[in-house]
């Protein structure tokens, strides 16, 4: 009876192994997908040596997006002296997009930079969001759907460009606030977004991706030296719908240089290969050594049983 | 509890009879076989329980606080640091703490180790009540904590590995309750229970062992979202999950040792001679399996740094921190686990664990919000923050002994079982 019974069991446990490994397996089962750039996304290049800082950018926003009032009128310019950890203006829950001034030595005049999502081809924000909360739209737009966010804010830490912001302030009903080009509103028309629109130096221009590029590209090369050869967000973090044109190195005016020339979704594929060779392997690889570490306690049980009947 | 067993021999409770022949009721065993003025008594003389009379009066207000007025009112409700304490804590601590669970489960019922048996009880109730508050701390940080099915059942991102250890700690926590279930069965006297579950034991362990190698090292791969923002020296894209899954076997194997001390320490009462006698040797045994893993983590965490080619690094300020976190953290505990196992002494061992342990919560912080952010500036935690924090481990330790007292986990069940 013992011994049936511990067959049995022995059959039906590794039934539950089994099972619960193919009902596992299916959750990574598309976990290598990949997804590429919308051919006709569109894009907007941000010309440092154009923008005089003068917050058009952030008043059509927070008219555009019904943005709470901000506690500066628009045409404050101390703003750009605030500092906040040592730290100039970010964007949060009440404005999703901010300028900020940089003093770069050997320049005559302050930097201005204009800062909102920048709406990656393959968004860090998108690959990490275990709700799908995040849609990458053929216009380009990285949009956000907040009926099945969880507000985990993975995608906070994921984004490269600390772009979403969390409404922390609120209990019943927070969510992530971030720029959405418009995307509602104006984007899916094939609007320009109201940043873009009210830009009275022409700093941002607005077109399809590729043909952005061109502009960047050609405007380098039509004016050597006045630019860094190098379009930020040509290929930073697998390429961005908003780029960035600047004269000086972009270290010097706040973007960071270290985010990878690549979608920071590669950084996980990694272990997300490991998932169903473990799924696979360990049953049978532990199930083995059981069989193996126990084999002495079965060979005696055989035994007994043999004496028995003997 | 040391003067009512002396005058009452009945109790504790080992069985389910009183020894007059009676049966003991579920509510006499609620209540250790105490009468309630008795269990007022020794609840009172206590120390440990009034400082957590003292936790909770503050704890608990602040806790309403947050699910009114939202994560604003208890924390820095910082943009640039997403995850604070709650979860570098709560959710990134607390978890290789538990991997006691699948640890211990593995040795007894895979390997056939029936030497640690005493032992594996405790493991695992230490793995299950890991978990099951890492998921309370993560239902405190959540934005939408009543969302919390919404990644099984409502929208599924499937492709993220977040999805991945939600869907692992689902499981793995069903499954550690079905691993303890023999245990409460025996207290309330269910014996069907129990042997269904004895003969499921080797799937359960072998699904332990799947669920934890990945969502362990899933917890890692989690930073290999931010490879930009975290200090290299903590992060490293190849290594990562195996670093978090390897520190988490000397994390779990650690805080047994942890809790079995404290358990003989605190509670002579509770435990039987087969426990006692053989806590020893078993402390021992868990001690060499700690310098095993921790060797292996020492050496794949400098493959990282030479992978990565990171040697620069050490010579910075930084560096030298994360020098201080491996010869603090890793190589001293290494050490004092060798030593102790071979010379036997027990009490090293024992320091070592809590050494270690502490220190995969310091290794677990510092990945999640010291080396996280390193360009711009560090973040000190709200202290309602760290007040919740401590109140919520409060409940767990609360709830720990309050179950260590009643189910047969750190002694045999005399009854029928």
């Amino acid at each position: 009876m013992n011994k049936q019974l511990s067959r049995r069991g022995f059959i039906k446990g590794g039934l539950a192994g089994t099972v619960a490994a193919t009902v596992l397996k299916d959750t990574n089962a598309d976990a290598g997908h990949h997804f590429e750039a919308y051919p006709n996304a569109m894009g907007v290049i941000v010309d440092l040596t154009r923008c005089v800082g003068c917050r058009s950018c952030e008043a059509a926003c927070n008219k555009e997006q019904e943005l709470p009032a901000q506690p500066e009128p628009f045409d404050d310019f101390n703003v750009f002296d605030q500092r906040l950890h040592g730290q100039r203006r970010r964007t949060d829950e009440t404005r999703y997009t901010v300028v900020n001034r940089y003093e770069v030595p050997g320049q005559d005049h302050p930097l201005f930079r204009k800062q909102q999502c920048n709406h990656c081809n393959e968004p860090a924000c998108l690959t990490s969001c275990f709700v799908n909360a995040y849609t990458k739209t053929p216009e380009g737009a990285v949009i956000y759907n907040s009926k099945v966010c969880v507000g985990c804010r993975t995608c906070m830490i994921a984004c490269p460009f600390y772009v979403p912001t969390f409404k922390y302030s609120s209990a019943f009903k927070p969510k992530i606030m971030k720029c959405v080009f418009c995307y509602d509103t104006r984007l899916k028309e094939g609007k320009p977004p109201a940043c873009v629109e009210a830009c009275p130096q022409e700093a941002l221009t607005f077109g399809k991706r590729d043909d952005m590029l061109d502009v960047g590209h050609q405007r380098i090369r039509m004016n050597p030296g006045k630019y860094v050869e190098h379009i930020y967000g040509e290929h930073e973090a697998g390429g961005t719908s908003w780029m960035y044109l600047s004269p000086v190195p972009f270290d010097k005016v706040g973007l960071d240089t270290d985010v990878p020339q690549e979608p920071i979704l590669n950084y996980v594929t990694g272990f997300l290969a490991i998932v169903p060779m473990v799924l696979t392997i360990w049953p049978a690889l532990f199930t083995g050594f059981h069989l193996l570490a126990t084999r002495k306690d079965r060979i005696e049980e055989l035994e007994n049983d043999d004496k028995q009947e003997a | 509890m040391k003067k009512f067993s002396t005058s009452n021999p009945a109790i504790p409770i080992v069985d389910l009879v009183k020894p007059d022949g009676s049966s003991w009721t579920l509510k006499e065993k609620l209540w250790l076989g105490l009468t309630p003025q008795q269990y007022k008594e020794q609840f009172f003389r206590n120390w440990i329980n009034w400082m957590m009379v003292g936790i909770f009066a503050i704890g608990i207000p602040i806790i309403i606080q947050r699910y009114i007025f939202g994560l604003e009112a208890v924390t820095h409700a910082s943009n640039d640091y997403p995850w604070g304490l709650f979860l570098g804590f709560g959710l990134f601590g607390m978890v290789p703490l538990s991997a006691s669970g699948f640890m211990l489960g593995t040795t007894v019922e895979i390997f056939g180790r029936k030497d640690f048996l005493p032992i594996e009880r405790l493991a695992l109730l230490n793995g299950l009540l890991g978990y099951f508050f890492a998921v309370l701390f993560l239902e405190v940080d959540l934005g939408m904590p009543w969302r919390l099915p919404y990644p099984m059942f409502i929208s599924l991102g499937p492709a993220a590995v977040l999805f991945l250890v939600a869907w692992h700690v689902a499981t793995y926590l069903s499954v550690q309750i079905a691993e303890l279930v023999p245990a409460f069965c025996e207290w309330y006297g269910w014996l069907k229970g129990k042997r269904w579950i004895k003969s499921i034991v080797l799937g359960l362990t072998v699904s332990g062992i799947i669920l934890s190698t990945l969502h362990q090292g899933a917890l890692g791969a989690l930073f290999n979202y931010a490879p930009a923002k975290i200090h290299p020296l903590w992060i490293s894209a190849e290594f990562q999950w195996i670093h978090f899954f390897c520190s988490s076997i000397f994390a779990g194997l650690s805080m047994v040792i942890v809790s079995s001390t404290l358990v003989i320490w605190t509670m002579q009462w509770r435990v039987d001679d087969r426990f006692r006698d053989s806590l020893d040797r078993i402390t021992l045994g868990l001690g060499k399996g700690c310098s095993y893993a921790m060797i292996t983590y020492l050496v794949i965490k400098i493959i990282a740094i030479a992978h990565d080619q990171e040697w620069a690094y050490l010579l910075t300020g930084w560096g030298q921190y994360y020098l201080l976190e491996l010869g603090v953290a890793v190589v001293l505990p290494m050490f004092m686990f060798a030593i102790g196992v071979k010379n036997h002494w027990v009490g090293i061992v024992r320091i070592a664990a809590l050494i270690s342990a502490v220190g995969i919560i310091w290794n677990r912080l510092n990945t999640s919000m010291i080396a996280y952010n390193w360009k711009l500036y560090p973040e000190i935690p709200h202290w309602k923050e760290v007040w919740i924090c401590i109140t919520l481990y409060s409940l767990y330790f609360l709830t720990y002994r309050f179950i260590l007292y009643r189910l047969p986990i750190v002694y045999e069940w005399k009854g029928e079982k």
